[in-house]
């Protein structure tokens, strides 16, 4: 149960989003500029920021959403999900760039506090040819996250553990982008598990306790969409 | 010296937005309807909400422009808002802010610190779904700006004083103002 009455069947932040029209507008322009924009950074290695700051803060709606959209961007294999999983557990030794790891390292930092980043960080990032601009929207894309990761889970909302509701998350994002979207609009993963659960008699959001996951879920979940740290 | 190239002179987070005109944009809008917007919740109380979450964050830019921003909107009383910041519970303010404080506190450290308890308290006093929701958010935000400006290391002024006129301007001016950044009114 999520902390207020949210609207019921929209997992994560859509919840709040629906709930609050005028805070919405400003959030989805706020990922949607560093995201999605005119970048030297690859929508992939940006939205790659912000599932590495969502696992650091154990986010799981926001990083299986994000981590998601990072893969699909990525061609949307197993193998691009399974990069993902890795980049999350331990990106120093996976094939990224440098660069792409100097910036992880600030966003990490950025994760911790603002005040963790220190002048060598910058450095090593530099060493590594990243650009002002590469560096101020690394940071700002960290700390937006660190935003929204306390506003999912800040008010309890519904996160489930379905891998397919991620992957058609992930599929919308990087055809659409963040803004202008109908977010009320029921997810078609969704609808075919709420029908599943409901052929047993139950409803899938009021019984659920996003600390616990699903309780019907059976079998490994694919390791992409393992929460970390836990 | 900030840890990238932003205007000289332009404290805290006037630097990074002058370099970054789109992202501010939505930064001034998020902060303007969040701290400025129609609510149950006053101005004061939700600047104060801004400020005791970045005071936990230990970001001295803003905490004291809005504590300054708060104090503002209370006629100048700026020995309130340090109180709170202190300690907020023994602060003359209502059991329903105090509440609502302890949740932001609760969002300051992460989002799964909120606990039903805390909610229930809130409601206890009198919060309404809408003022929770708000407080989560504007709690959240600033663990964002209080990052942001901190994580780039900008040009912080220490002294409180300096903070005033920009406090004046946050509370009666707004944060959407165009050209902000290039008046240097809040320098």
């Amino acid at each position: 149960m999520a902390h207020i009455q949210l609207p019921e069947g929209l997992p994560g932040i859509r919840g709040p989003m629906v709930f609050s029209p005028e805070t919405t507008k400003p959030l989805c322009d706020l990922v949607q500029v560093p995201l999605t924009g005119p970048h030297s950074l690859t929508p992939a290695e940006r939205e790659l920021i912000a599932t590495y700051v969502s696992s650091q803060n154990d986010c799981i709606y926001c990083q299986s959403c994000h981590g998601s959209t990072a893969a699909q961007y990525l061609g949307g294999s197993d193998a691009d999900y399974e990069l993902i999983a890795q980049i999350k557990r331990n990106y120093p030794a996976t094939p990224i760039s440098a660069k792409m790891k100097a910036l992880l390292a600030i966003a990490g930092k950025v994760q911790k506090g603002g005040k963790y980043v220190s002048t060598e960080d910058i450095e090593l990032a530099r060493q590594q040819a990243a650009t002002d601009k590469e560096i101020h929207d690394t940071v700002l894309i960290a700390a937006a996250f660190c935003m929204f990761n306390r506003y999912v889970d800040g008010l309890a909302t519904w996160q489930p553990r379905d891998p397919e509701i991620y992957r058609e998350i992930g599929k919308q994002t990087a055809q659409l982008g963040y803004v202008g979207r109908d977010y009320k609009k029921p997810l078609q993963a969704i609808a075919a598990r709420q029908q599943k659960v409901e052929a047993k008699g139950d409803s899938l959001w009021r019984t659920f306790d996003y600390r616990k996951g699903f309780p019907e879920s059976s079998g490994p979940w694919p390791s992409v969409l393992k929460p970390q740290n836990r | 010296m900030a840890h990238i190239r932003v205007p000289e002179g332009a404290p805290g987070i006037l630097g990074p937005m002058a370099i970054s005109p789109e992202s501010t944009k939505a930064l001034r809008e998020l902060v303007e309807v969040l701290l400025r917007g129609p609510n149950t919740l006053t101005p004061a109380e939700r600047e104060m909400i801004a400020t005791y979450v970045s005071s936990q964050n230990d970001c001295c830019f803003c905490q004291l422009s809005h504590g300054a921003a708060a104090a503002e909107h209370l006629s100048g009383d700026y020995e309130l808002i340090d109180r709170v910041k202190r300690d907020y519970a023994t602060a003359e303010i209502s059991g329903k802010l105090k509440s609502l404080l302890a949740i932001a506190g609760k969002v300051q450290k992460g989002g799964k610190h909120v606990t039903p308890e805390d909610v229930v308290r809130a409601r206890q006093q009198g919060a309404t779904d809408k003022e929770i929701h708000d407080t989560v958010l504007i709690a959240a935000a600033f663990c964002m700006f209080n990052r942001y400006v901190d994580g780039l290391g900008t040009w912080q002024p220490t002294d409180p004083n300096e903070y005033r006129e920009m406090g004046r301007i946050m509370a009666h001016v707004g944060y959407v103002r165009p050209n902000w950044e290039k008046t240097g009114e809040a320098a």
